[in-house]
């Protein structure tokens, strides 16, 4: 069950030009990765919708791409403040798959650190548009990187089953798999029904059948 | 004073958590026809609001009463259907077969769907005659003359006003200078309403003295207490609960120590203008 609580600030990290937000956890449940938080964005009317990055014993941490008012708000956070936090929402990833390979764009790397170690670590394709973006790899040892212009799907080997998150023209590109999508979201639990996307033809909300979708072959 | 969501800001069968903080159900409005709704992106948050193009997405309204009003009913708690369409036909051929609910609010006010044909007393009319249940008129702000229309509204059969709708609204991506929703325009909703909303139920409640279910920015006990003082019965929470699902439970906490009725009494004798004679 999601839970909704004001969480204190334990810091935020600069990674590249991301920022990691570290929240303390309050005994709220991680979910499983790839589901999502809704956070309170100071200052503004909406939440902003984000899955986690990692789950240490005592924290919840999130990786956010400071791009808009609410993202920045979040980004500018300092340790002593408290947002409240509601979640975990949505359907994450399937763990019961023989052979993982993670595959990664930009910010949407965010929720594969946590799905890394739920899968004990196994092979992983980040791509990132420029050096400073790609210094977001860090959070993932051992990850394959690829910077523009070169693609994860240029890279990617044989044989294996991919879970992927990134932006829409990585996922539509690769060719099967469990994919994590984005849109926008105001509610996160299914109220607004503004995070349409089309699913076997149809408008559904992603919020409710996703965020994590599977893509046949 | 009954706390109510306002329509197309809750699924009470994907949140009924949420839902049973309140007291009654308002549905997302349900068209004769199936509606996928608009393109995405539909929403757009605003400095003080936010706007959504949803499209009055909804099973229509044969699979409504069929799958989901059932499943409604389990919930237990008082529901309130929303109804929508093209021509007071429309609006008329539902409410003719909806049984064993509390209320119709009639969304007259879409601002995300080209307008109805017929004027909002028209559809009154014809819904009128077509139910004995309780019917709601929801209307829009954006009228010039919105006493008029909710005085028009009365007359032709009326039970209470449900004000206000969203209003339209644009935003603009900062990069691209092009409107961030698809369908362009969207419906404003949130803080930036509430001094709108407020004048709305002040104004119609003087024309009227019909209930009113006060909507528009609400999210505080006090947001409540000033709807109950300009003169709303009821009060429905929209894109608040978007942000806080525990916002009904907030809001009732916060007004254990009011006296709502003495605010409303208040209202009522403030309230000096000609009462409509029906």
């Amino acid at each position: 069950m999601p839970r909704r609580e004001r969480l204190n600030v334990v810091g935020v990290e600069p990674v590249g030009p991301y920022a990691l937000l570290r929240l303390v956890r309050n005994g709220m449940e991680p979910g499983t990765p790839g589901q999502f938080f809704m956070l309170e964005a100071p200052g503004r009317v909406l939440p902003r919708a984000l899955s986690l990055c990692l789950a240490p014993p005592s924290e919840l941490q999130f990786l956010i791409d400071p791009v808009g008012p609410g993202t920045q708000a979040l980004a500018e956070l300092e340790r002593g403040e408290a947002i409240h936090v509601y979640g975990p929402l949505g359907n994450g990833f399937d763990l019961t798959v023989e052979r993982p390979l993670l595959v990664g764009g930009g910010i949407g790397m965010a929720p594969l650190p946590y799905l890394a170690e739920a899968l004990r670590f196994p092979p992983t394709v980040l791509g990132f548009r420029s050096e400073l973006h790609a210094e977001a790899a860090a959070l993932m040892p051992g990850a394959e990187v690829v910077i523009d212009p070169v693609l994860v799907t240029d890279v990617l080997p044989e044989g294996f089953d991919i879970l992927a998150c990134g932006p829409e023209p990585m996922l539509r590109a690769l060719p099967s798999g469990q994919l994590a999508w984005e849109a926008p979201m105001a509610c996160g639990y299914g109220a607004c029904y503004g995070c349409a996307v089309e699913i076997d033809g149809e408008l559904k909300r992603l919020c409710v059948e996703g965020p994590v979708l599977s893509a046949a072959a | 004073m009954q706390l109510l969501n306002a329509s197309g800001c809750l699924d009470a069968l994907v949140a009924p958590d949420v839902a049973r903080q309140l007291d009654g159900f308002v549905t997302k409005t349900i068209t004769p026809l199936p509606r996928e709704g608009n393109a995405p992106p539909r929403i757009a948050e605003t400095d003080h609001g936010m706007l959504n193009a949803i499209g009055l997405a909804n099973p229509g309204r044969d699979r409504f009463l069929a799958e989901h009003l059932p499943r409604l009913r389990e919930l237990g708690l008082p529901l309130w259907i929303s109804v929508g369409g093209f021509g007071a036909d429309d609006y008329a051929e539902t409410c003719a077969v909806l049984r064993d609910v509390d209320a119709i609010e009639l969304n007259l006010s879409c601002p995300n769907v080209d307008e109805a044909a017929d004027s909002a007393a028209e559809i009154v009319a014809a819904c009128r005659d077509a139910t004995r249940l309780p019917l709601y008129a929801k209307l829009s702000a954006a009228h010039p003359d919105l006493a008029e229309v909710a005085r028009a509204v009365a007359a032709a059969g009326a039970d209470g006003l449900s004000l206000i709708n969203t209003l339209r609204g644009l935003a603009l991506d900062p990069h691209t200078h092009e409107t961030v929703l698809a369908r362009g325009s969207g419906g404003l909703s949130g803080p930036s309403l509430k001094p709108i909303a407020l004048h709305a139920v002040h104004t119609c409640y003087a024309a009227t003295r019909l209930p009113i279910i006060g909507m528009g920015g609400v999210a505080t006990a006090q947001d409540v207490i000033d709807m109950v003082a300009c003169g709303a019965k009821h009060v429905a929470i929209g894109t608040a609960l978007f942000s806080d699902p525990a916002a009904p439970t907030r809001i009732r906490d916060e007004l254990a120590v009011v006296d709502l009725d003495d605010i409303f009494a208040r209202a009522h004798a403030a309230t000096k203008s000609r009462v409509y004679a029906a």
